[in-house]
């Protein structure tokens, strides 16, 4: 599972980085980032998918890989 | 003594043309049809607008008024976010619905910007803005404001029955953004007076209204001036230096946004403290779950925001076109709230309940899209700490039936009063 967050559509309402702190970050504006390389962990993934279901915005985008198999 | 010549005008001589702009009679009175006639400064809305919403979401989900001078009311939250985002058919110029529209002219940049400002404008404007609020930033200001709800509570001494809005939920945020903006705490008074007359006198007669203004940016432009003279790492003083395309503000925009920062950060956020503190004391289930357990306390203050949202903000339409099935006209206003989007079944399982432990909480009580709440970080750490600190103190209170619980119309909705007893 991979993480990774839209710069476009994201305001900096900071919810995926209060929500998983382990995987999200702000920049200095405010705006999300991810930490490392998104790649997540499966201890974390349910964090990962509360921190994108309560993106006002939806700019948090989860890559489950399940397209590909 | 240090003076800038930027800031030496008052606000007639730097804007003599005030608030020119078209201008409506006031219309007031009882509302004769949500559908046709909404108004949302009259007391049946203020009572109660969530009905009003449930109802037009049914029938009529995006309702109209002639007052104001003709207006707009989506309730759907589909529609709320696709005006929110949609920045060119929708212009920020002004976000407080009243009976003057100011002029094209004024676009991008506004009377308080970046909050009154459009794309491309508004972008740089809030760079300037954002990394002071950021949530690092907002959370060095946590320890002041939790000593300070302590002595709110101190206060209290040994009496048993409180005001919960005016003797602790309003003082929190008026002394947080006095703090950081870097105006006197004996101004608080003042504070609240101007926090009234932008947001709930939207009826008085233009003059009387644009009088006021002025002499709240007269007010301004003098604490500007002593920042000049007296450099201070507030701010005000960061605004003042601050340089936006290679050079210094205009001073009426560093003015505005002041004028904004105090506006903004003020009655909304006294109104989500006392719209929580309401629930609290109505709902001993609740109140109880969040004494047990203060862990619960985040993810019940997204709730208390999605459900009793306090903010609904304007727009004005830039031209004649057909929006969804109604034919808007350039110069409509729209009254976009963000608390009716909130409670909107389609978006939101149990939309009329209070769920203090929902997990999934995509609300707007912030808003949606460009102009998010620049202050949201502050606001939900001063919610913690506020709630945090009651509940630890008054685990036991409940409404009185010493005086009604009044809640403030217009924009920006939350308890005025609140008596409770403790115990």
């Amino acid at each position: 599972m991979k993480v990774s967050i839209d710069r476009a559509r994201c305001q900096g309402h900071g919810r995926c980085y209060e929500l998983a702190p382990e995987i999200f970050d702000a920049d200095d504006e405010g705006y999300g980032v991810v930490l490392g390389t998104g790649e997540i962990a499966p201890g974390l993934a349910r964090r990962a998918r509360l921190a994108a279901l309560n993106c006002p915005e939806s700019a948090v985008d989860i890559d489950d890989g399940e397209q590909i198999t | 003594m240090t003076t800038d010549e930027r800031f030496s005008a008052s606000f007639e001589e730097l804007r003599p043309d005030r608030m020119v702009g078209a201008r409506h009679e006031a219309i007031t009175g009882p509302v004769r049809s949500w559908e046709t006639d909404f108004s949302h400064v009259e007391p049946e809305w203020a009572d109660d607008p969530y009905r009003v919403y449930d109802d037009l979401r049914q029938r009529c989900p995006i309702a109209h008024t002639d007052r104001f001078g003709g207006g707009w009311l989506p309730v759907r939250y589909d529609d709320v976010a696709a005006i929110a985002y949609d920045t060119d058919s929708f212009s920020s110029r002004s976000v407080v619905m009243s009976n003057v529209r100011p002029s094209l002219d004024l676009a991008p940049v506004g009377t308080s910007p970046p909050i009154s400002s459009d794309p491309p404008f508004h972008h740089d404007a809030r760079r300037l803005l954002l990394p002071a609020f950021t949530k690092k930033a907002v959370e060095t200001r946590e320890p002041a404001t939790r000593a300070y709800c302590h002595e709110l509570i101190d206060a209290f001494g040994d009496r048993r029955d409180v005001d919960a809005a005016v003797e602790y939920a309003q003082h929190i945020p008026v002394r947080v953004i006095a703090e950081l903006l870097g105006l006197p705490l004996e101004d608080a008074p003042r504070f609240r007076e101007i926090v009234a007359n932008t947001l709930e006198a939207v009826n008085l007669p233009p003059d009387e209204r644009a009088a006021r203004i002025g002499a709240q940016f007269d007010y301004f432009l003098g604490h500007i001036r002593d920042h000049v003279a007296n450099p201070r790492d507030d701010l005000i003083g960061h605004l003042v230096e601050a340089e936006l395309h290679g050079a210094k503000l205009d001073p009426l925009h560093v003015a505005g946004t002041i004028s904004l920062l105090l506006i903004a950060g003020i009655d909304t956020t006294w109104s989500a403290i006392a719209a929580s503190l309401w629930h609290l004391a109505t709902h001993p289930e609740d109140r109880r779950r969040l004494v047990a357990e203060p862990a619960l306390l985040p993810t019940a203050i997204e709730e208390f925001l999605r459900a009793y949202a306090p903010v609904t903000m304007a727009r004005l339409v830039k031209r004649d076109q057909h929006w969804r099935g109604v034919d808007m006209k350039a110069d409509d206003w729209i009254l976009l709230s963000f608390p009716a989007a909130n409670r909107d079944p389609d978006q939101f399982d149990r939309a009329d309940e209070v769920v203090i432990d929902r997990e999934v909480n995509r609300h707007a009580a912030f808003g949606l899209g460009i102009h998010r709440c620049v202050g949201s970080h502050l606001a939900r750490m001063e919610l913690r700490t506020a709630l945090g600190v009651w509940l630890e103190r008054i685990p036991e209170f409940a409404l009185t039936d010493a005086g009604p619980v009044h809640w403030a119309p217009g924009q920006v909705r939350g308890p005025r009063t609140l008596p409770v007893h403790i115990g």
